[in-house]
């Protein structure tokens, strides 16, 4: 990408909940070392962990790419997963179709989505039944 | 109050001394389900929760939070002790309940 500062690209593996984060993590301490403002950090970290827990969840995993350029940082999450049935309700606070095993580690209280928005200044869901959903989400630097 | 301030304090017992013990605690949040707490967890607070696996580990460091406090003598187990000590985050447990945990650190941070 034009004026990319740096492109960092991640693997989710699937289902697999002791790892779910690190991604995140990743991209959080390179924005630290990188001078980013802590809130800003803050913002990308979040919307990308709930990505990343999306994917795990519901979509045998991922690949994401997360591209820093001076006025935003970009994150592209991209699954081959089940596709999102109904993208109006699954952006409703509250609405969850996980799994109880996913329920008893703390998760599935269907904020994934509505924290993905609230942490983004810009978010676009493209998602095909039996394909995939590519999600992309843009925090964009302080003036 | 610092990290350390709480630590010394002696109120829950110290599973794991993280990197940031001079960090301000700003206020106490509780919370159990990871995904509210991650769209809610203030940065620097001390989160007081029952739910002690490796996920609330990420969150408490996506969130920026200042320590997290296992109440309910809910425990963490090896693997997690390894992971809070590896990303250096402070982690402490106590038998006390949510609200009294998080009643003790409100009242300290009351001027």
């Amino acid at each position: 990408m034009e004026n990319s500062l740096m492109t960092l690209t991640y693997h989710v593996s699937d289902n697999d909940f002791t790892r779910a984060g690190e991604a995140s993590s990743d991209v959080k301490n390179k924005l630290k070392k990188l001078g980013v403002p802590p809130d800003i950090v803050r913002k990308v970290a979040i919307a990308m962990y709930e990505g990343e827990i999306n994917m795990v969840i519901h979509a045998s995993g991922g690949d994401i790419t997360v591209d820093i350029t001076p006025d935003k940082i970009i994150m592209e999450l991209k699954d081959v997963g089940p596709g999102i049935k109904d993208i109006e309700k699954a952006m409703q606070a509250g609405y969850s179709t996980a799994p109880d095993n996913v329920r008893s580690l703390g998760f599935g209280a269907g904020m994934g989505l509505p924290n993905m928005k609230k942490y983004s200044d810009t978010m676009e869901i493209q998602t095909v039944l039996g394909q995939g959903t590519t999600v992309t989400m843009t925090v964009n630097m302080p003036e | 109050m610092t990290v350390n301030d709480l630590i010394h304090t002696n109120l829950f017992e110290l599973v794991n001394a993280g990197d940031d013990l001079d960090r301000e605690i700003t206020c106490p949040f509780c919370c159990d389900l990871l995904s509210i707490a991650m769209g809610k967890a203030p940065a620097g607070c001390a989160w007081v929760t029952v739910m002690a696996n490796m996920n609330t580990l990420a969150v408490a460091s996506l969130t920026d939070a200042a320590c997290v406090i296992l109440a309910e003598d809910a425990k963490a187990d090896e693997i997690m002790i390894a992971k809070a000590s590896m990303q250096g985050i402070t982690v402490f447990c106590t038998d006390m309940t949510i609200f009294d945990a998080a009643l003790s650190i409100h009242s300290r941070l009351l001027p």
